[in-house]
């Protein structure tokens, strides 16, 4: 065992600690910390009917859109790109760290295709009438040299370079995906690279404007959707017994990480800590967890491990939460097994019941919401939480809860086995 | 801490064969490669050798559930682990990290064309559009498309379960992965990953993203670097790449063979403008510490004006380099290049071939590395 060495500016590890100096924001729920904040705590949901695109024949009609930013075309890298903007904007103004960023980026976005819109206008450039559309078609419309804006619309780099060249962010910009787990991985990316000192500073953003008729019925098809359409705002209800499934989500987080050596030097104001962060992969399925949630319980050790701290050190849980009936039992069992007994009494709620999964964007837009908690001293409640699982054993904050927090435990879960849990604090 | 970090495993897959000796083959015999320039005509491109799947992913369960690009990649992933020799040690694999570099998967094109057809004459589109999805769309492609479920699958079929991450953005990514990983490894954070990337260019919607622009070749394969006309263009090639990193001191404890030094990468995305790649390049190759190359392998995509670039970029540091493009072994695959390139590099000093070996990757839109293997 290695002598504690914490300080001020390194942990216990002698790893520079990482400090948070901005936070930006955009959900369903609105644009910024303080609209989001007070939206979330006084329990308004952001879901509703889906006006973006038709949604005859679906069967869920409904999403937590971000209505109030638009682009043109309407596609979802650049509705992911206007999402990180505004969040990214709003943390690098908030962190005073400059308009040129003096670090990387970590950028999770969405996986980037062409869309049906663009398709169809690719179809009909081509021409014909009648006959059957080949990809034939849609490649000799490409060579007309009419459309060719959107191969950089189109290809999975763009995103961040545009990103990269707004906040004049250090070096070669890393996008990644580790599905609904996404947000997180950003975050943690940045973490490991302050510690390993190759930078002071970090911009790490989750972002996601997926919500398009192919990515809805995609979901649906895995049966993942909540079909309870009516009334909107009470289709997301993690931890009920009636869960029937997520509602799709859109926003982006941003968070500026830097070394708390750096932040103070320069006096920024701290508005907490990444003390640290797990993972573990899972083997068992593409969609479903391990049935023992082993992988689930070392990504949650792993991370208080990391953040050299006992369970018994967590004040809450921003619980993944997603409403499926499987992650809901399967994020129960692994805290019941990291917390013990206490978990009874340990506070756990699901932002997701108001803005739905973010997806990409969740880990990222989940750890702001942990930090604004911790500095408020106050937890946002999980709402529509009118019939509890019996089967789950949680204290799921179902109103809003004033209690002195200072640390977190952020999860994450994706499809393909991520799991990604944060260890957030008011101090090292 | 600053550890060395090792290559002990290596696997590759291509048009050029499968496994390191038939690379190795390739890369001496000089021969043109295989190409296809009639299935996707006019667009040539480098297939994958016939590959018997079951080798690699025993449970046709599994295969069924992946897109080629998937298969191609857990199969590459396989590979690596035999060359690591740890393919039946559950508790390396458990502990094993993975960064992958990917893209998307793939269409349905029969679903899409079924489609696009029915849109023209639908009365109501956007309920044409929902219904026909809704009903013809497989459940599983889904997952065959999520840029993570090649790790996913790499996890499930090789009980890969460190943890993985995915690196998405064509070239430039396939540059941060290895990059990553190395840091990683180097820092002490971690004692072993695998990374890696897998391609599938035999595939219509690809050639369709590719073709905006103009940055396909046609009709034709010709050596990259002679590829002037109309700017020239790219290849692309089907393959899968994949490295088994370790700390030295891990290798030598469990009495693994080096196959060879992966040194700290070099990579940068600068403002593209005439000469800023040439610039950057030679800058990065000083950052790497390239010092003796017995061989360069250029990622030269195939566009006349950035292979220019590259090649003065390096003639700057190096002006008597032996290069060679390894487009024109396997073509372009994309983010794949610079997994390929580290590999072989590898290989090539493995076998003794080369003593130091630096890999450049300019990516097409974006993004400039430079990777150095040295002899172990």
């Amino acid at each position: 065992m290695a002598q504690s060495r914490s300080s001020s500016t390194h942990d216990a590890q002698g790893r520079p600690l990482v400090a948070v100096t901005g936070l930006g924001i955009v959900t369903s729920l609105g644009q910024g910390a303080s609209e989001n904040w007070e939206a979330l705590t006084a329990g308004r949901s952001g879901i509703r009917a889906i006006r973006r695109f038709p949604t005859e024949g679906l069967r869920t009609r409904i999403a937590g859109t971000v209505d109030f930013l638009d682009t043109d075309p309407l596609v979802a890298p650049l509705l992911s790109e206007r999402f990180a903007t505004v969040a990214a904007d709003e943390a690098v103004a908030q962190s005073g760290i400059g308009a040129s960023f003096p670090g990387a980026l970590f950028v999770a976005v969405p996986p980037v295709e062409m869309e049906w819109p663009q398709r169809e206008a690719l179809a009909a450039a081509a021409g014909s009438n009648e006959g059957a559309i080949t990809y034939s078609e849609l490649q000799r419309a490409a060579a007309s040299r009419r459309f060719d804006s959107w191969h950089d619309l189109f290809i999975f780099g763009t995103v961040a370079d545009r990103l990269a060249d707004r906040f004049g962010t250090k070096g070669s910009p890393i996008s990644l995906s580790t599905a609904c787990s996404s947000g997180a991985t950003a975050i943690q990316l940045g973490v490991e690279a302050i510690r390993r000192g190759e930078m002071d500073a970090a911009l790490c953003i989750g972002t996601d404007g997926s919500v398009n008729p192919e990515s809805l019925i995609r979901f649906s098809l895995l049966s993942a959707l909540s079909t309870q359409n009516d009334p909107p705002e009470a289709a997301s209800k993690p931890f009920s017994k009636n869960r029937d499934g997520f509602v799709m989500g859109e926003g982006a987080a941003a968070l500026v990480l830097e070394s708390a050596e750096s932040a103070r030097a320069r006096g920024a104001d701290i508005l907490g800590y990444v003390l640290g962060c797990g993972e573990k992969g899972d083997g068992f399925h593409r969609t479903r967890s391990s049935p023992d949630g082993a992988p689930v319980i070392a990504a949650m050790r792993a991370a208080l491990s990391d953040a050299g701290v006992e369970p018994e050190a967590i004040d809450h849980v921003n619980a993944h939460g997603t409403s499926t009936p499987e992650n809901d039992k399967m994020e129960a069992l692994g805290c019941s097994a990291v917390f013990g007994e206490r978990v009874a009494r340990l506070p756990i709620s699901s932002n997701k019941s108001m803005i739905g999964h973010t997806l990409t964007a969740a880990g990222a837009i989940e750890a702001v919401v942990s930090l604004l908690t911790i500095r408020n001293g106050r937890i946002p409640p999980t709402i529509n939480y009118a019939v509890p699982d019996p089967a789950l054993m949680l204290d799921v904050v179902d109103r809003t809860r004033d209690v002195r927090i200072s640390r977190v435990l952020s999860n994450s879960f994706g499809f393909g086995g991520q799991n990604t849990c944060l260890v957030l604090g008011d101090e090292p | 801490m600053k550890r060395d970090v090792v290559v002990t495993g290596i696997g590759l897959v291509s048009c050029a064969g499968e496994g390191i000796e038939a690379h190795l083959a390739a890369f001496a015999s000089k021969a043109a490669p295989r190409t296809d320039a009639e299935t996707f005509a006019p667009y040539p491109v480098h297939p994958v050798v016939p590959l018997t799947f079951d080798a690699q992913i025993p449970k046709k369960s599994d295969q069924r559930q992946m897109e080629p690009w998937q298969r191609l990649g857990v199969y590459a992933a396989g590979l690596a682990l035999d060359s690591t020799g740890v393919k039946n040690d559950p508790a390396f694999k458990a502990a094993l990290q993975l960064v992958v570099a990917a893209g998307g998967g793939e269409r349905d094109y029969a679903v899409d064309g079924a489609i696009l057809s029915g849109l023209r004459e639908a009365a109501d589109p956007g309920a044409f559009l929902n219904e026909r999805l809704l009903n013809d769309l497989r459940p599983t492609l889904f997952l065959a498309q999520l840029s993570n479920l090649l790790a996913g699958n790499i996890s499930i079929v090789h009980g890969v379960t460190g943890a993985s991450r995915t690196f998405m953005g064509e070239e430039a990514c396939g540059v941060d992965a290895l990059r990553i990983a190395h840091a990683r490894v180097a820092s002490g954070q971690i004692d072993t990953i695998m990374v890696g990337s897998s391609y599938n260019a035999e595939r219509p919607d690809v050639m369709v993203v590719h073709e905006l622009g103009g940055f396909l070749a046609k009709p034709v394969y010709r050596p990259v670097f002679e590829r002037h006309e109309d700017n020239g263009g790219f290849v692309l090639g089907s393959a899968a790449a994949f490295l088994v990193l370790e700390a030295a001191e891990h290798a030598a404890s469990r009495g693994a063979r080096a196959l060879a030094r992966l040194m700290p990468v070099a990579n940068d995305r600068v403002t593209r403008a005439p000469g800023t790649v040439s610039a950057s390049l030679t800058r990065l190759i000083g950052e790497a510490g390239v010092a003796r190359p017995d061989v360069v392998l250029s990622g030269a995509t195939g566009l006349a004006d950035l292979a220019a670039e590259e090649l003065a970029g390096i003639r700057a540091a190096f002006p008597e380099a032996d290069i060679r493009a390894t487009g024109d072994l396997v073509g372009h695959p994309m983010e794949v290049a610079a997994p390929f390139g580290a590999a072989l590099a590898a290989a090539l000093c493995a076998a003794g071939s080369a003593s130091e070996v630096a890999v450049t990757s300019v990516g097409h839109r974006r993004g400039e590395g430079v990777i150095r293997v040295l002899a172990a």
